[in-house]
């Protein structure tokens, strides 16, 4: 792995020069993320509730042939495993961008209230309009979603003055809890939305197809696009407001722009796969105790390590418990958990 | 709370000048206004009900010298307590969190992020869904999980010595956990079950008597006074270890101390009336934005709280009578638009 060279231009200069430790750790850690991703990639596609040998699985996945074999890889576990992919990685990027936007190592998505949106639109779509199944909630969910995302940021900021970091996270408190108040008061009232509601709260991608992989994807590739065209401004940022500014950076756009990119990411995933906890808090910080904190390297080493993380919990979850199925978001909280704080009594942190 | 206010203001006016004179006046001002807010809330507590009683009937009542027995019953062993318990408990959430958000430095602290909240969910959740236990034990439950969640994440967090920002992010990674387990817990039992664990979960004072505020308010003569000795050496603390300890703070010792009050107080909280979302993290917010001070302010974080539950309990009880709202919910709600609207006034004064 290369050292990033010193600046060529000043919006490149690197938050911190990297030592040869670090990109010896960077070519490490990327090398093993992807080594998991593919391994979980591979147990993904072999197992299941259905025993199916792996050469097997490897024939009809090559070349379906109607049979029953064929229509579960095809069917089942290739969209799930294709879903989780891009589901982690919108997730961890989602959360890498939070914590960098708002500087603080608490923030994820959630902050910017979109899991109390989309639960918000789920549990009113339930109550009020009888909805039921994910391809009904997609919709609900992403537009819940986003409108909580505009909400905290123009309460966070204003047309003239873009939203200070400590101002953004108070202000997604304020209507994050605002918003998880009312859906608490709707899943008392009503049985039905409870019912629904705590299934969908779990976090899980426990029979999506194909369709629903179709329409969240696009949203999450330009998600990521963008946040990779951000990291250059987002480190300028990270020396504090003033001085990425005399770096060139636009601080009110790179600002507008990463809440753009963090609700597509985490409103599409959240709408496919229902709020899965720990992934946007623990995956970047795993990434910056690996990578140091430039952007450039923590947005692509979660990129991939955070659908690694996911694709293990998934499995660990389809057989725990089975022939039951655990929810793939209570998992990955509780194997990212005790690995979360381990990292955290080990390390010195990195600061953001 | 009221004694160091002029002591303060006294000591501001000697060593600082108007500026902070005016500062301090602020304070006091905003303390008085507190105080008969929460008077104010309190007769309207008495008044207010299904049996609604005149001041002077409410009066007899409460003196035990009117002639209406049905009066003298509800004020005496009802409305009374009920008022008192919801003051106390938001008093004892508010300062729990002024004290949190010292220690971690973090407008986010409260006793949630060391798992606290999250753990009693868990202890509560236990009890009623696998053992399908009365009220006492659920309180139990809560309590000893509570306090072992955050015992825990104090040991966990614990590494030659205690820095703020450790201890919070154990605490999350641990409280991630925990709700895994909630959520777990929650999907996997009847739906009956489910649903009267959640209205646990919202908090209430429904059923509080005599014998829980008397508990409470003898708990809280001992707790709020170390809390308000606490405060000054925590100020100190916000100029950074070194710097305290040359000006003799011993700043483990003070963290520790910290976070036993703040459980202690939480704790007591919690058993008088189920867990209460969001006073500890918006009433210290709240009442620092009343003042306009960056000090700990335990005093104000008090009143606050204080009135703040009282207000939601008066709200629960009377929106939808003769359906009671749990009083979790209102205090989100009426909580985080106050600071929402809070949050807007002070963008409009920093931008004209």
């Amino acid at each position: 792995m290369s050292l990033p060279k010193a600046s060529r231009t000043d919006l490149e200069t690197p938050v911190r020069s990297a030592s040869v430790g670090t990109a010896r750790r960077r070519g490490i850690g990327l090398a093993v993320a992807v080594a998991v991703v593919a391994t979980g990639v591979a147990v993904s596609l072999a197992v299941g509730s259905n025993p199916i040998p792996p050469a097997r699985v490897w024939e009809v996945l090559v070349s379906p042939d109607g049979s029953f074999e064929a229509i579960v890889v095809q069917q089942h576990r290739l969209p799930r495993t294709l879903l989780l992919l891009v589901v982690g990685a919108a997730l961890g990027v989602a959360g890498a961008l939070m914590q960098s936007l708002t500087r603080n190592p608490l923030a994820d998505p959630g902050l910017l209230g979109i899991n109390a949106g989309a639960s918000l639109a789920v549990v009113t779509a339930v109550a009020a309009a009888g909805a039921v199944g994910i391809a009904v909630y997609l919709w609900f969910a992403f537009a819940g979603a986003a409108l909580a995302a505009i909400a905290v940021y123009l309460l966070g900021g204003s047309a003239r003055t873009s939203p200070t970091p400590e101002r953004l996270a108070l202000a997604g408190v304020a209507i994050s809890m605002t918003i998880s108040s009312l859906v608490q008061t709707v899943i008392l009232a009503d049985q039905n939305a409870f019912n629904e509601f705590r299934y969908w709260v779990a976090g899980s991608v426990e029979g999506r197809g194909f369709d629903i992989l179709l329409t969240v994807c696009w949203f999450i590739a330009a998600g990521l696009m963008l946040a990779l065209a951000l990291a250059p401004a987002l480190n300028a940022l990270a020396l504090g407001e003033t001085t990425g500014r005399a770096l060139g950076v636009n601080v009110r756009r790179t600002r507008a722009l990463a809440v753009v990119a963090i609700t597509l990411l985490a409103g599409a995933a959240t709408a496919a796969a229902g709020p899965i906890m720990f992934i946007g808090l623990g995956v970047p910080y795993l990434a910056r105790s690996v990578c140091g904190p430039d952007q450039r390297w923590v947005l692509p080493f979660t990129m991939i390590s955070a659908p690694a993380v996911v694709l293990a919990a998934d499995v660990v979850a389809r057989i725990v418990l089975a022939p039951a199925e655990v929810p793939v978001g209570v998992l990955a909280a509780l194997m990212g958990g005790p690995v979360f704080v381990l990292i955290v009594r080990r390390r010195r942190i990195e600061a953001l | 709370m009221t004694a160091t206010t002029p002591a303060r203001s006294r000591w501001a006016s000697l060593r600082v000048g108007h500026a902070a004179l005016r500062l301090e006046r602020r304070c006091l001002w905003i303390g008085t206004a507190g105080i008969a807010a929460s008077l104010a809330l309190a007769v309207a507590a008495l008044l207010i009900g299904d049996y609604p009683l005149s001041p002077v009937q409410a009066m007899q009542a409460l003196l035990g010298t009117g002639d209406d027995p049905l009066a003298t019953f509800f004020v005496q062993r009802q409305r009374a307590p009920r008022m008192l318990a919801a003051w106390l408990v938001g008093a004892a959430l508010a300062v729990s969190g002024s004290l949190f958000q010292s220690v971690s430095r973090n407008p986010l602290g409260s006793p949630d992020v060391i798992g606290f909240t999250t753990g009693a969910a868990t202890g509560a959740l236990v009890q009623i869904v696998v053992f399908d236990a009365g009220p006492v034990a659920v309180a139990i439950g809560a309590l000893l999980g509570g306090a072992g969640t955050a015992a825990l994440v104090y040991l966990l967090a614990w590494r030659n010595g205690l820095t703020g920002t450790r201890l919070v992010l154990v605490g999350i990674g641990v409280a991630v956990c925990l709700q895994a387990v909630n959520n777990l817990l929650v999907l996997r039992t009847s739906l009956g079950t489910a649903q009267s664990a959640a209205s646990w979960l919202a908090g209430s004072f429904n059923a509080t008597t005599w014998d829980e505020t008397r508990l409470l308010a003898l708990a809280m003569t001992a707790l709020v006074p170390a809390a308000l000795l606490l405060a000054r050496p925590l100020g100190t603390l916000m100029l950074g270890d070194e710097l305290a300890a040359g000006l003799g703070i011993r700043p483990d010792r003070v963290r520790t101390l910290v976070v036993v009050v703040s459980v202690a107080l939480v704790s007591v909280a919690t058993a008088a009336a189920g867990p209460i979302a969001f006073v500890a993290l918006a009433a210290p917010q709240i009442a620092r934005r009343l003042t306009g001070t960056a000090s700990v302010g335990v005093g104000t974080a008090a009143l606050t709280g204080g009135a703040l539950v009282q207000a939601s309990d008066l709200v629960a009880q009377r929106l939808f009578a003769p359906t009671q709202l749990a009083v979790g919910v209102v205090t989100g709600t009426l909580g985080g638009l106050y600071l929402i609207w809070l949050l807007t006034r002070e963008w409009r004064r920093n931008t004209r």
